[in-house]
């Protein structure tokens, strides 16, 4: 596989495996990420997976004490070289399927009427063109558990509101340009916002504390209000 | 048990962070002095990675409902128990009732609390720090209040040996300072306008040659819209030499990166785990500790150093701690 290799800090290496967001791109970084979870080397403190990017930290002492003399980032590289030999090149992988209902508009979804102006459409036929989507989950970050999902269809893109929102309930479901997204917690944010899920995308207590990983397919199922009281209270 | 009488301006459990779950999203948090953090939990016997408090700008006001062992490192926030000023960088005996306060910052901003034990709060995702925008771990998630009660964990065998060596010179009197502490010459000396020694961000390339050229000539100033996720600074505006998107990617402690307004943000502790924007630095860890001591309306300056050089520092000091570490060690021993 190829990549190149960049100090982040005196304790993190930048592993790069693509130069622009794809899903080859994407399927490299999962490659990766599963030899790192499923070795989980010595060295390695732990990794943040990006769109095209990996990240490793390790401690620098720790690794100067192993290499005797050496920079600890130069040994590190010389670990990460056979390391990247044995991945080969791209395994497909089976990506998991997450349904996540959605209670479109009403006072969950503010914005659902102004996307659909700025579209030409009804409510109903933006609310049917988002929950007809397949998506792809092409990193976490931003947020605990936030999901940069790619795969959002043209027709119901719609820019950042000019003035962000000071607070935005945590579970509301948003479109930004030509993505759209789901807020695990309260943040404040520019987001079109056009429902809530009852379901909840971060939990710290579980041995898992994010509902969705990189690499996850979503599928959004539209609910009723009565629905998603129902959900909210079994989650 | 430690009782809070007034809280300070924000004050808040932290250790060296929430290691592990970055990949999900979820910040490290942490101290943002973490030299300091570690000093004053090994003055209070306890491992370096153990919960102390944080304490920013104007300290709270505490009591020891007990007699315990403490140790204060990091900014000179004016320390004071039952109104007589104490030392930071030692450890000292405080008796039962006793009432810790702070009063003008003179040095720094972020003082370390560390008692012997630690704080008795839960571990949340294996760290005791708190992550206060999504209001979990630390004490209840949050800064510290009026009215709470801290509890302390359980003394390790060298807090205790440490404690019963000063109780016995305690006779009638609130405390007992140690007759050692840390050297100064190991302390990062704290001024106001510090130079940080920084080097070359991943899209430094990127950048206009007189943005490349003002980022170690000119001063930038820490704003008031600084925080624990990061500083903003204000000084010459910093631009790409032609826009260019970026792709987000990690973002470390002490990456500097550059928001199109042109105005450069250090992340700092509770930074998020990705950034978008282009960066144009990173702070040597050698110098965060002395980063996180800059108070708003303190101006930095940049000194470019290597890669090479920054980790050759870093692995400098953290040998020097080390033999501080045994050295501590060793001092206690000595006194049973």
């Amino acid at each position: 596989m190829d990549y190149t290799v960049h100090p982040l800090g005196d304790n993190a290496i930048l592993i790069e495996l693509g130069n622009e967001i794809s899903e080859d791109a994407h399927q490299k970084v999962q490659t990766l990420t599963a030899f790192l979870e499923k070795h989980s080397p010595d060295w390695m403190i732990e990794y943040i997976p990006a769109y095209t990017t990996v990240t490793i930290f390790y401690n620098p002492l720790e690794i100067y004490q192993l290499s005797d003399e050496e920079l600890p980032f130069d040994y590190i590289c010389s670990l990460i070289k056979p390391l990247m030999k044995k991945l080969g090149e791209n395994k497909a992988m089976e990506a998991r399927v997450v349904e996540i209902p959605v209670c479109y508009g009403g006072e969950f979804g503010p914005d659902l009427d102004y996307v659909a102006e700025h579209n030409g459409l009804t409510p109903d036929e933006v609310i049917d063109i988002h929950s007809s989507g397949s998506y792809l989950v092409y990193m976490i970050g931003f947020a605990p558990g936030f999901p940069f999902i790619g795969g959002m269809s043209e027709q119901i893109a719609a820019p950042r509101r000019d003035t962000p929102r000071l607070k935005i309930p945590e579970r509301t479901v948003g479109i930004a340009g030509m993505q759209t997204g789901i807020y695990p917690i309260e943040t404040p944010g520019g987001w079109q916002l056009i429902g809530r899920t009852p379901v909840k995308l971060f939990r710290p207590m579980d041995e898992s504390p994010t509902l969705l990983k990189a690499g996850d397919k979503i599928k959004f199922k539209p609910i009723s209000l009565e629905e998603y009281h129902y959900w909210e209270e079994r989650d | 048990m430690i009782k809070v009488l007034k809280p300070g301006l924000l004050s808040s459990i932290q250790d060296l962070g929430r290691t592990g779950y970055q990949k999900f999203g979820v910040i490290a948090s942490g101290a943002m002095d973490p030299f300091s953090h570690r000093m004053a939990n090994l003055l209070s016997g306890n491992e370096e990675n153990d919960s102390a408090l944080e304490i920013t700008m104007m300290g709270p006001t505490l009591t020891f409902e007990e007699d315990t062992l403490i140790s204060i490192c990091g900014g000179d926030l004016s320390p004071s128990i039952n109104g007589q000023p104490i030392r930071t960088w030692r450890s000292i005996f405080v008796k039962k009732g006793s009432e810790l306060k702070f009063g003008a910052c003179k040095k720094g901003c972020r003082a370390y609390l560390a008692v012997s034990g630690g704080f008795s709060v839960p571990e949340v995702m294996n760290s005791r720090s708190t992550y206060l925008r999504a209001g979990i771990g630390g004490f209840k998630g949050r800064a510290l209040k009026a009215g709470d009660v801290l509890e302390t964990g359980k003394p390790s065998p060298q807090s205790l040996k440490m404690a019963n060596y000063l109780s016995k010179q305690l006779h009638d009197k609130t405390l007992v300072e140690n007759d050692w502490g840390i050297a100064s010459k190991l302390i990062p000396e704290t001024i106001g306008n510090p130079e940080i020694r920084i080097t070359r961000g991943r899209q430094f390339d990127l950048f206009s040659h007189e943005s490349r050229v003002q980022l170690f000539t000119h001063a930038f100033e820490v704003t008031a819209q600084s925080d624990r996720m990061g500083y903003r600074l204000k000084g010459s505006s910093l631009a790409l030499s032609e826009h260019a998107e970026q792709i987000s990617e990690a973002v470390n402690f002490g990456s500097i990166q550059v928001p199109p307004d042109g105005n450069p943000i250090v992340l700092l502790a509770d930074r998020q785990t990705t950034g978008g924007y282009p960066k144009i630095g990173q702070v040597a860890a050698v110098d965060l500790p002395l980063l996180a001591q800059a108070k708003p309306g303190d101006a930095l300056r940049f000194v470019e150093i290597s890669n090479k050089e920054a980790q050759q520092l870093l692995i400098k000091r953290e040998l020097k701690l080390k033999e501080l570490k045994q050295g501590i060690f060793l001092k206690t021993r000595g006194v049973n």
